[in-house]
């Protein structure tokens, strides 16, 4: 089955997805980053493929893959480092990336080295949703991988519902109108979008991303939804040189949880 | 109608709306509202008159008579260059501040590469009274000064891109995250014929006045309407799209495009991209782009800001792909001896985008009987630093 869907059948609230940018801050970070966020009880791991232009990324992960990319990450590299971190971890492993990585590695390739080497998910956020429905959905079926998509603030209920009925694993809530690496308050009016969205009672679960970024504000979208991910704080934490990448994330599930 | 977009947005297979769900609320808006706002009589009336009594419109066909005697051919300039701030850049920007007033938007944001764009934009955001943010590549605030200071003192906020090669694509991806951290009050006036759907069509809408005049234009002059070749440069291709578009379906007259090659297509340093570019995504639209193996956007090269891009609107990828179009492409060296020749011959500084145009215009093959209609797209006042850098040059001499 399925390490996402099984996740969610014992897990249902309290669920943390981190994300990191693969090949940085080195590129051999990849599965040591894996087996110490696993260790540390992230429930999932959300793996950025570096992109050259990643259009909804604020500062932080564009400097990440620019690194990234820099020191020579790609795909083949990135997948054999997947089928490695898989021999010592069991929590789902999802990919998020851009749509035009996966058309130049031809869509049913990728979906299927994905599942070969074990990762259970994958979040595209330029991929259109009809376009997924029409073309790919039953090819990630076939291989048994999930697809989340993402909802905001200005995202119509129709369209919720539309995401909702597509997606497997979760649905992605994007907690703001904005690109990635906020680092503000949660508002009332974004409270106000989470119990809207709680309302629309969903099949699938659903995760609270972006400007996610400390104790309080995961705590916050633990108690809207049923998990958080938080990206940008996690690559600003092991971006620090002055300290071992152990150290680091040790810092940060401190902050995070203390 | 092969040449124009479906009902889904696509021009044949390139075109599309690859955009992030944070985009969608604002892209659907246009996709529905578009069309119908432009059709408006009241939407028609405003957009006619200012490009009459603002931009100078119509812009003149002039019958280059030293060119045609050189090249023995007729050639004739659609002098865009003339229009109010000194391209074909303002057609659009008057046409989508009207669309962004009808949209109930206050806050006005544009990329620009050469800063043609960018000025138009920030002139009709001064003509009408909107905050205007412009993203603009450091490379390009560099090589691009004077248009920089045009737009600061047009009340515009010039904002650098620092990511990649610091140029064009580059701050096209800032104005589409300043869009998606401003949804609500924001209108992004994209400068070409790029970006998901509608843009490529809106913009080609907008700038098809030229070649709208230009057939009224050559019906007076020569008693047709059709040249047999019309000729334009092409980063996004705005300029191209607008002297082309109502000449789509006309198959017998040729469409010629001319892209940058930088400093040689096989160089690694060019911008050619129907050449060097594969089927991908780039802002939003399925087109071509220059992209390595693992889909990363490769960073072009051209010694002009405004052909420095690693895509082509998709309504071009299409033309080429299905042969309607054919592509030349000139180097850095080949544009600034074709301006100096233009400038020399008949006394019309190019923009240096505009220059590749006229680098290839004796490959064409156009005979005495024919006619051609080279899309004069922009002047050079922003570009003299760079001519002036090489008049004591042997390009000029040779």
């Amino acid at each position: 089955m399925n390490r996402l869907t099984s996740l969610f059948e014992q897990k249902k609230e309290g669920v943390l997805n981190v994300y990191f940018t693969a090949g940085h801050p080195s590129l051999e970070s990849t599965v040591p980053i894996i087996r110490s966020l696993a260790e540390h009880g992230a429930d999932i791991i959300e793996i950025g493929m570096p992109y050259s232009d990643p259009m909804a990324d604020g500062e932080t992960i564009q400097k990440s893959s620019a690194v990234a990319l820099k020191n020579g990450m790609g795909l083949e590299v990135l997948f054999g480092q997947i089928a490695e971190a898989r021999q010592h971890v069991e929590i789902p492993l999802i990919v998020m990336g851009y749509y035009n990585q996966l058309i130049q590695y031809g869509i049913e390739d990728f979906v299927k080295k994905a599942a070969e080497v074990g990762i259970d998910g994958m979040i595209i956020p330029d991929l259109p949703m009809a376009i997924y429905r029409d073309d790919h959905k039953e090819l990630f079926e076939k291989y048994d991988v999930c697809h989340s998509f993402l909802i905001t603030p200005q995202t119509s209920e129709e369209r919720i519902l539309m995401a909702d009925a597509l997606s497997s694993g979760f649905v992605y809530m994007v907690s703001q109108s904005s690109i990635t690496g906020k680092t503000g308050d949660i508002s009332e009016e974004q409270i106000a979008y989470f119990e809207r969205v709680n309302g629309m009672a969903l099949k699938n679960p659903r995760l609270i991303g972006f400007g996610i970024h400390d104790k309080e504000t995961k705590e916050r979208a633990f108690h809207y939804a049923n998990g958080a991910i938080i990206g940008s704080a996690f690559i600003r934490a092991v971006g620090n040189e002055e300290q071992t990448l152990e150290e680091n994330i040790d810092q940060f599930f401190n902050r995070i949880n203390a | 109608m092969k040449y124009q977009v479906n009902e889904t947005g696509f021009y044949g297979q390139f075109g599309g709306s690859f955009i992030p769900e944070m985009l969608h609320s604002n892209i659907d808006t246009l996709q529905k509202q578009y069309l119908s706002i432009m059709a408006e009589d009241s939407f028609q009336k405003e957009f006619r008159k200012l490009l009459k009594d603002y931009v100078g419109r119509p812009s003149p066909l002039y019958y280059a008579a030293k060119l045609s005697k050189e090249l023995n051919t007729n050639v004739y300039l659609k002098r865009e260059d003339l229009n109010h701030t000194g391209a074909h850049k303002i057609n659009n920007t008057i046409g989508q501040i009207l669309l962004a007033q009808r949209l109930g938007k206050t806050r006005i944001i544009a990329e620009t590469g050469a800063g043609q764009h960018g000025v138009a934009t920030a002139t009709v955001c001064a003509l009408m009274g909107l905050e205007c943010v412009v993203y603009m590549g450091s490379t390009d605030i560099k090589r691009q000064a004077p248009n920089v200071a045009r737009m600061r003192m047009l009340g515009a906020r010039v904002e650098p891109a620092l990511s990649g090669s610091q140029t064009l694509k580059d701050a096209t991806n800032e104005a589409i995250r300043d869009w998606i951290n401003n949804p609500v009050d924001t209108h992004y006036i994209i400068g070409s014929v790029v970006g998901p759907h509608p843009y490529p069509d809106l913009v080609a809408r907008f700038q098809s006045v030229i070649s709208e005049e230009m057939k009224w234009q050559l019906k007076e002059q020569t008693g047709s309407e059709n040249p047999d070749y019309i000729v334009a440069c092409v980063g996004g291709g705005s300029n191209a799209a607008g002297a082309f578009y109502h000449y789509l379906e006309d198959e017998a007259v040729k469409l010629v495009l001319v892209e940058a090659a930088g400093l040689g297509i096989d160089t690694g340093e060019s911008a050619a991209t129907s050449v060097l570019g594969s089927m991908g995504i780039i802002h939003g639209s399925r087109t071509l782009l220059m992209q390595t193996e693992d889909g990363q956007i490769v960073e072009p090269y051209s010694i002009s800001a405004g052909l420095d891009y690693p895509g082509i609107g998709p309504l071009h990828a299409h033309l080429i792909k299905s042969e309607r179009a054919q592509v030349f492409s000139a180097t850095d060296e080949e544009a600034i001896k074709a301006a100096f020749h233009l400038t020399r011959e008949e006394g019309i500084i190019p923009a240096l985008e505009t220059a590749h145009a006229f680098a290839i215009l004796d490959q064409i093959g156009a005979k005495p009987d024919e006619s051609m209609v080279v899309c004069l797209s922009g002047r050079g006042d922003k570009d003299l630093s760079t001519y002036i850098a090489h008049l004591d040059g042997e390009i000029v001499d040779s």
